[in-house]
């Protein structure tokens, strides 16, 4: 599949914007002559910017008040900012208003958090946390927290030693270290208030995802889908850390939270212990499932909606069945942990379709009724829109090349696989799309309410599969899979497409020449931020997709950008450049492109990443002059 | 022959005997159990020392049963879940000529049994240590460290790189002789 930018109308406000005062005297008139004409039309159009058609829940998404206090922005995950200072027509002044180095070459992954006057950032490991004073010249430094992190917890975290950012809540910032810890920092002085240990390096679990603060609770995953660690969430008491519950990926019912009230809407998903039933004896115990991305939290049905990670081992031959409850969705109540419904997004996931990206939660009509959905872009390469009240699947619409599966059974819900791009045991598949990493990865999307499009940055890769055996040895990799990637159709190894929610396809869609591995931002003044694997920092317009600004940072871009208003009232806008990841592996790393399998086999897309950029660290900081 | 005589040489005959049953089952330190301390480094003070070298190494490297032994550990133990087919992944890259704690067979095979501060396990109590010997060969090989004729020759799996024996010496990579 081939896809250009296909650029929406050109933008009408210009007509409104072009007014003079001799004609506004003859428009008037005319309102006035429209208004006895058709008021109820009139009303319905007045009434339209206050209300769009697709909008996120409000008790999600509170009005915005300049800060951004969690890496998703809000509870629904929306990435928007209200904030109009900078819009299409002034992107192109943006200019630096300050830096800082964080230290460390890794992948910076991390959004950067605003309170009030201060920023806060996490480092990749050894997750240094920063304060930065917004209200002096320069941001100066306000403390530093140096967790001192084990050192060998770096050789089993599996794609770079990311740290994809903090949360705040109640004057504490919390955060996860790779070697399994969440602790909590008083956010005026960087004093440690606790410090929980629930990940152990020596079976190969690491802690790379944002904490998520919900009533009181602070929501953490482990990682390690490619160790045979078996997943887990829990949910740490705020105040003093401890864990109130802990539901697993994988394993009984009583483990995974499941009882009464879990109602899942497909028959696939019913039944008892199927956590255990749905693998050979035992596998479970060592079979992924990990949460290592992103939880939405819907105040309204008192849910928090998060995914499930890839199955473990890699190669399928080795755990017949369905693997519940990895590659999936599940709801819980967040007091308890209790799952209300699950959704398997790739049963027997055959190519580590991790099920663990971002779920923008919105309200639309869908159909001719109004619909609480929960909008997913996967890794399997579909967009998927829930009924987040249910789990049904609405839609599942591709949103890039898919060959590994042929489409989603909306009465099964089940995805349909492609038998010819099935993996095994001793057989080398071809040309599979998307990849491992999939059509797009933890790289979260932004959804803007008055464009009705969500941005998602992306991947367009494929590649060369073949299983094969794998002994379980804890704490080192368990993944019996030989893989080599390769760039997806047209060459481009990324893109960045704005997908129209309401019709179902894509808006416009940018190439870029690697993968799209950076997080997006949407704007009230139309304005979409993103960075590439190069470096570049681009704004570009949330209407067409064209390129306002661009700034050439440091070293390559796979940090989340977010806006917010400084002290001193204007609009900023912040990235962290420093290239990493499991894409920049090759580079974070130092690996040897040679190797068609180094990085589980994303470094043969990536050959020539070392001569586009170097390793860095740094913070930028954007704002009108 | 006095009862004494007889003890005497009795008990000489049983020690010779035992001191020859020693040397082929368990060979002492100096003869290279892998044992000996393997600087991880080429700066000494007061001068250098001639590096140790490990008499059991000699019989593992530049050998092809051993180096196609090392390689087929080289994924039974995972080794290849982390550090890829040579190109690295979670841990460096082994095929290049970038070495944190040394390219010598002693120092590989130190690495291998000992850990190494950032990530790399301790194998001691999984890998015997002519595996890890094996092992350590094959490592060699994989920066072109080992003979064209005695290296690994092919893949039974996808092909990651040129087989072993092909792969050139990552020393002089990208330099004119
Ligand atoms: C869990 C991941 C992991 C596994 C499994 C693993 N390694 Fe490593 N290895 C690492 C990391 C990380 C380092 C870097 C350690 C450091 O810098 O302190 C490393 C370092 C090394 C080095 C030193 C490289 C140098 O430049 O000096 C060698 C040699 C090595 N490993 C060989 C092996 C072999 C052989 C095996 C299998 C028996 C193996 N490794 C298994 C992660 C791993």
């Amino acid at each position: 599949m081939k896809r250009t930018a296909q650029p929406v109308a050109p933008c009408v406000v210009a007509v409104c914007a072009n007014r003079s005062a001799a004609p506004r005297k003859r428009l008037a008139s005319i309102f006035a002559t429209l208004l006895l004409a058709s008021t109820p039309l009139l009303m319905a159009a007045s009434e339209a910017p206050s209300t769009p058609a697709i909008s996120p829940p409000p008790s999600a998404a509170p009005p915005d008040d300049g800060q951004w206090t969690m890496p998703a922005k809000n509870y629904a995950s929306t990435r928007y900012s209200e904030l109009t200072e900078i819009n299409e027509g002034n992107a192109k002044d943006l200019q630096v208003a300050f830096t800082f180095s964080t230290g460390v070459n890794k992948g910076q992954e991390a959004a950067p958090l605003v309170v009030g006057g201060t920023m806060y950032i996490v480092s990749p490991f050894p997750n240094i946390v920063y304060a930065l004073d917004l209200t002096k010249p320069g941001a100066p430094m306000k403390w530093k927290f140096e967790p001192n992190p084990e050192p060998a917890a770096q050789g089993v975290a599996c794609c770079d030693v990311v740290n994809r950012g903090a949360a705040f809540a109640d004057g504490r910032i919390f955060f996860n270290t790779l070697d399994g810890h969440t602790i909590a920092l008083d956010a005026n002085t960087g004093q440690p208030i606790w410090n929980a240990h629930i990940g152990n390096i020596n079976i190969g679990e690491t802690i790379t995802m944002a904490p998520l603060v919900v009533k009181g609770k602070v929501l953490v995953g482990n990682s390690g889908g490619e160790m045979g660690v078996r997943g887990w969430v829990k949910a740490l008491d705020a105040g003093d850390g401890h864990v109130v519950w802990t539901a697993y990926g994988t394993g009984p019912d009583k483990d995974v939270l499941i009882g009464p009230d879990f109602k899942p809407h497909y028959d696939m998903d019913k039944g008892k212990d199927l956590g255990v039933t749905t693998w050979p004896p035992e596998a479970w115990k060592i079979g992924g499932g990990n949460m290592w991305g992103w939880i939405s939290y819907d105040p309204d049905l008192n849910l928090i909606f998060h995914g499930t990670g890839n199955p473990g081992p890699w190669n399928p031959d080795l755990r017949p069945g369905d693997n519940k409850w990895t590659s999936g969705i599940f709801a819980r109540d967040p007091d308890t942990g209790a799952a209300k419904w699950f959704y398997q997004w790739s049963p027997h996931d055959l190519h580590d379709y991790d099920g663990i990206n971002e779920q923008v939660l919105l309200d639309m009509n869908w159909q001719g009724k109004p619909r609480k959905v929960l909008v997913r872009p996967e890794r399997n390469g579909y967009l998927y829109i829930l009924d987040r009240t249910t789990g049904e699947v609405l839609s599942a619409k591709p949103f890039g090349p898919v060959n590994s599966s042929k489409g989603v059974d909306l009465k099964s819900g089940r995805l349909i696989e492609n038998p010819d791009k099935k993996t095994g045991t001793g057989k080398v598949v071809r040309d599979i799309c998307p990849t491992a990493s999939g059509l797009k990865d933890w790289q979260p999307s932004a959804f803007s309410p008055k464009t009705g499009l969500l941005y998602i940055p992306h991947n367009n890769l494929c590649m060369d599969e073949e299983g094969v055996e794998v002994n379980y040895i804890a704490g080192t990799p368990y993944v019996g899979m030989n893989v080599r990637m390769i760039p997806g159709p047209g060459g481009n190894r990324g893109a960045f497409t704005a997908w129209d929610i309401a019709a179902q396809k894509p808006a416009w869609s940018l190439k870029e020449n690697f993968p799209v591995w950076s997080g997006a931002v949407v704007t009230a003044g139309d304005v979409v931020f993103y960075g590439t694997m190069e470096g570049w920092f681009k704004a570009v317009s949330a209407k067409t997709g064209d390129l306002l600004w661009q700034f050439k940072t440091a070293s390559g871009i796979i940090g989340q950008p977010i806006t917010y208003r400084g002290p001193d009232g204007r609009q900023y806008v912040a990235i962290l450049s420093g290239v990493g990841g499991w894409a920049g592996a090759i580079v974070s790393g130092d690996l040897d492109p040679r190797d068609a399998t180094a990085a589980l086999g994303f470094v043969n897309a990536m050959k020539d990443l070392k001569e586009a950029t170097t390793a860095g660290g740094t913070l930028y900081v954007f704002r009108l002059p | 022959m006095r009862p004494g005589t007889a003890m005497l040489l009795f008990a000489l005959l049983t020690l010779a005997a035992c001191q020859r049953e020693e040397r082929d089952t368990r060979p002492q330190n100096s003869l290279g159990s892998g044992e000996q301390p393997t600087p991880v480094t080429t700066l000494e003070p007061g001068g250098q020392r001639a590096s140790a070298s490990d008499n059991k190494a000699a019989s593992f490297e530049a050998n092809a049963f051993h180096l196609s032994e090392g390689k087929r550990l080289f994924s039974w133990f995972n080794c290849s879940g982390c550090h890829a087919n040579g190109g690295g992944g979670m841990g460096p890259a082994l095929m290049d000529q970038k070495w944190l704690y040394g390219s010598s067979i002693e120092s590989i095979h130190a690495t291998i049994r000992d850990g190494r501060p950032k990530g790399m396990p301790s194998f001691r109590d999984k890998i015997p240590d002519d595996q890890i010997w094996e092992l350590a060969a094959f490592v060699r090989s994989l920066s072109g460290n080992a003979p064209s004729s005695a290296a690994p020759q092919r893949n039974d799996d996808m092909m990651p790189h040129p087989s072993e024996n092909r792969l050139p010496d990552a020393a002089t990579l990208g330099k004119s002789p």
